[in-house]
């Protein structure tokens, strides 16, 4: 048992969700642009998802095998090291953040450069590697358009897969102007931006001499890392500089080079709404003359072989990272990523934060509540996670307000009894009588209602308990 | 048919109608309805809030309750989903009952109004009801059902989410008032009574809006009026 990683990681929300995300609804603008961006990924998803006859079946099978992968971590990292170690890599074992970014930083460091591109990847993120690096003197250059506008920003992703979601194209233009060297079209056409984003970073990889990445997926048989991408900047990333230096969560491995095929099905259909994606990279070792010379791969746990041990919640650990579930979740539509204060947001985040850092970090606890339990999520889950269990599951081992507890428990000890129950009915009713009377003109309904009610008077006029109840009016008509 | 009614605790107290409705809809058609008065909540709250101790008493007094009857029914989607997945009770929400163990799409109602019909996420994603509470009511008579916009998008209701996380609550509910006025219907209905009250006292606020009504109430009634 590794213990809680530190607080300070881009994984532990500042903010108690529900204040971050009152916040985040003010912004009418983040509400419109969220609303449009999630709507069309997500109409996307379900139509290229239709096509797939079997699609029930793979989901199926990719649940199997990573339910065999959490398993068989130990025996599956071995597995992977050996066989990469015979390709020619460096295979190096980080137990948490502050192990991976030291590892890193020392590989770039004996490199001799101040400069990294790098591949979106999600373990570099929650591991804080960017500002890591930055300690030390050395740039990291995201390349993925959307990971650089967020970089240029000083910002941080609000989605998975489209981190920079929370922007509108005139937003992107006005930062490039201001943050990007040498930009200086006066459009916000889409083409034109990715045109200069492609012009700057091509200056950026041509000169690079280390790159570092995250993997899609790691193949224990083979050794092989497998990246799946959109833009061809990671097959840049991946071929271009002499030393690649890739960060992967233990999580990501499969056991054999065929289970593959069944995840780049379920993935780019998952993520993007595309049958298959633009590029996927497979490097296995080193090649002479062919890609980088020196591969070095860190294995990340941070929390993985803890979160395995928990029956219930190592399911999170099959997560691929598609975001299928942000773009359905009728809460992220309308907060955003930002209020999920990790670089996992949404419902994947809100399981996945607080099993990485232990539910005592920052405000993590409060994540496992932003959701209505409606299950979207699990529906589009490619590998099944049934979220809205994991999120009841982390609420009754999470932390709970000591009057709250005590409510439930008194409410509880009212309804199991036949005659507690009835006496606690008939004060219902006869307290709520006056109510009645003084509500008549609002149809019985009470209008506004004293703390805690007032948070749902707020919003909505709450019902008075009815003037005869159910079990009243069964015994004066049924048990005569 | 020996059918004995789950009523709910929220039933029970706020929205008794809904009870007696079903009760006259299957007491119509024929069966024998028995309520066992042990009974009082399945524990869905208790659990979905996080408190499992007591949702497991709750659950284990509900079984206790109904220990000895081969059919239950109860009118609520959430707590026939938490029932099933926490005891062994042999309980069906009341369009599965209907539809498939007494095998009845028209069950003999008349209702001349316009509705529309929000398929509450446990009801759809949980039971998978599909369209069985659309067919019921689709076979009443002068009945017009009017399609919601986005119906498979939650109320945003969700038990104690609607304190915890009270304005985003609101916001979904906004929506979902929003697409219940645009149909122009006369109520809303749904398999529900708790996202029923949520959607209900938003609804209450704005001008021109359906009321909102449990499907058990349509099935039941026989003529003009909501409840029959």
């Amino acid at each position: 048992m590794t213990p809680p990683p530190g607080r300070h990681l881009p994984i532990v929300a500042a903010t108690p969700f529900p204040r971050a995300a009152a916040g985040a609804l003010r912004d009418t603008q983040l509400r419109a642009t969220l609303g449009r961006a999630t709507r069309t990924i997500r109409d996307k998803r379900a139509a290229v998802v239709a096509e797939v006859p079997d699609w029930e079946r793979l989901r199926e099978r990719a649940a199997r095998v990573k339910e065999d992968v959490i398993d068989r971590l130990p025996e599956l990292v071995d597995q992977f090291a050996r066989a990469a170690t015979a390709a020619g890599a460096s295979v190096h074992h980080a137990a948490d953040a502050a192990a991976a970014n030291a590892l890193v930083t020392e590989l770039v460091r004996a490199r001799g450069v101040d400069r990294v591109v790098k591949v979106k990847s999600m373990a570099t993120q929650e591991i804080g590697l960017n500002e890591a690096l930055a300690a030390a003197g050395v740039t990291a250059v995201e390349t993925d358009l959307a990971e650089l506008i967020v970089q240029l920003a000083d910002d941080t992703p609000s989605h998975i897969l489209v981190p920079a979601i929370h922007y509108h194209r005139g937003q992107i233009r006005e930062l490039f102007a201001r943050r990007m060297p040498g930009f200086s079209a006066d459009s916000d056409d889409p083409a034109v931006l990715a045109g200069a984003a492609r012009e700057y970073l091509r200056r950026t990889f041509l000169s690079a001499r280390v790159a570092v990445c995250g993997a899609n997926f790691a193949v224990a048989e083979t050794g092989s890392l497998v990246v799946v991408e959109s833009e061809g900047n990671g097959r840049m990333c991946l071929t271009l500089p002499d030393t690649l230096i890739a960060v992967v969560g233990v999580e990501k491995l499969l056991p054999r080079f065929t289970d593959l095929g069944d995840f780049l099905r379920l993935l780019p259909r998952s993520s993007t709404g595309e049958r298959m994606n633009p590029y996927t990279s497979i490097v296995t070792g080193v090649t002479p003359g062919d890609g980088p010379r020196r591969l070095h791969v860190v294995l990340l746990d941070n929390g993985r072989r803890r979160i395995a041990a928990d029956p219930v919640g190592r399911a999170a650990l099959r997560c691929i990272r598609c975001s299928a579930c942000l773009n359905v979740c009728p809460v992220y539509e309308r907060v955003g990523g930002h209020a999920y204060g990790s670089v996992y947001p949404g419902p994947i985040g809100a399981i996945l934060s607080p099993q990485l850092t232990g539910q005592d970090a920052g405000h993590n606890a409060t994540l496992p509540y932003a959701s209505t339990l409606c299950g979207a999520c699990y529906d589009v889950c490619p590998v099944k996670i049934d979220i809205p269990a994991i999120l009841v599951h982390l609420r009754q081992t999470g932390p709970k307000p000591a009057a709250e507890r005590a409510a439930m428990a008194w409410l509880a000890w009212t309804m199991r009894d036949r005659r507690r129950w009835r006496a606690a009915l008939r004060t219902a009713r006869s307290g709520g009588r006056p109510l009645r009377v003084l509500t008549r003109r609002h149809g019985g309904r009470l209008r506004r209602a004293p703390w805690p009610l007032s948070a749902w008077t707020a919003h909505r006029d709450a019902p008075l308990p009815a003037g005869e109840s159910f079990r009243d009016w069964w015994r004066r008509t049924h048990d005569r | 048919m020996r059918i004995a009614l789950f009523v709910t605790c929220l039933n029970d107290a706020f929205f008794p109608r809904v009870g007696i409705a079903t009760v006259t809809l299957l007491e119509r058609l024929g069966h024998t309805v028995t309520f066992p008065a042990g009974q009082s909540c399945c524990g869905q709250l208790h659990a979905n809030t996080g408190h499992r101790a007591p949702a497991r008493d709750l659950e284990r007094h509900t079984e206790a309750a109904f220990a000895g009857h081969d059919v239950v029914v109860s009118p609520s989607g959430s707590c026939v989903a938490h029932l099933r997945a926490h005891t062994r009770l042999p309980v069906h929400e009341l369009s599965e009952l209907l539809v498939d163990v007494l095998r009845v799409t028209d069950v003999g109602a008349r209702f001349p109004y316009r509705v529309t019909y929000h398929p509450t996420c446990h009801g759809l994603r949980m039971l998978r009801l599909g369209d069985r509470p659309l067919r019921l009511l689709a076979a009443v008579r002068d009945l017009e059902l009017l399609p919601l916009p986005e119906p498979e998008q939650c109320c945003g209701f969700g038990g104690t989410f609607a304190l915890k996380n009270a304005a985003v609550s609101g916001a979904m509910l906004a929506d979902k008032c929003a697409h219940a006025v645009a149909t122009g219907a006369d109520y809303l209905a749904a398999a529900d009574s708790s996202c029923l009250a949520h959607i209900g006292g938003g609804l209450a606020r704005r001008p021109d809006a359906p009321r909102p009504v449990h499907y058990a109430e349509i099935l039941a009634a026989t003529g003009p009026g909501a409840t029959g």
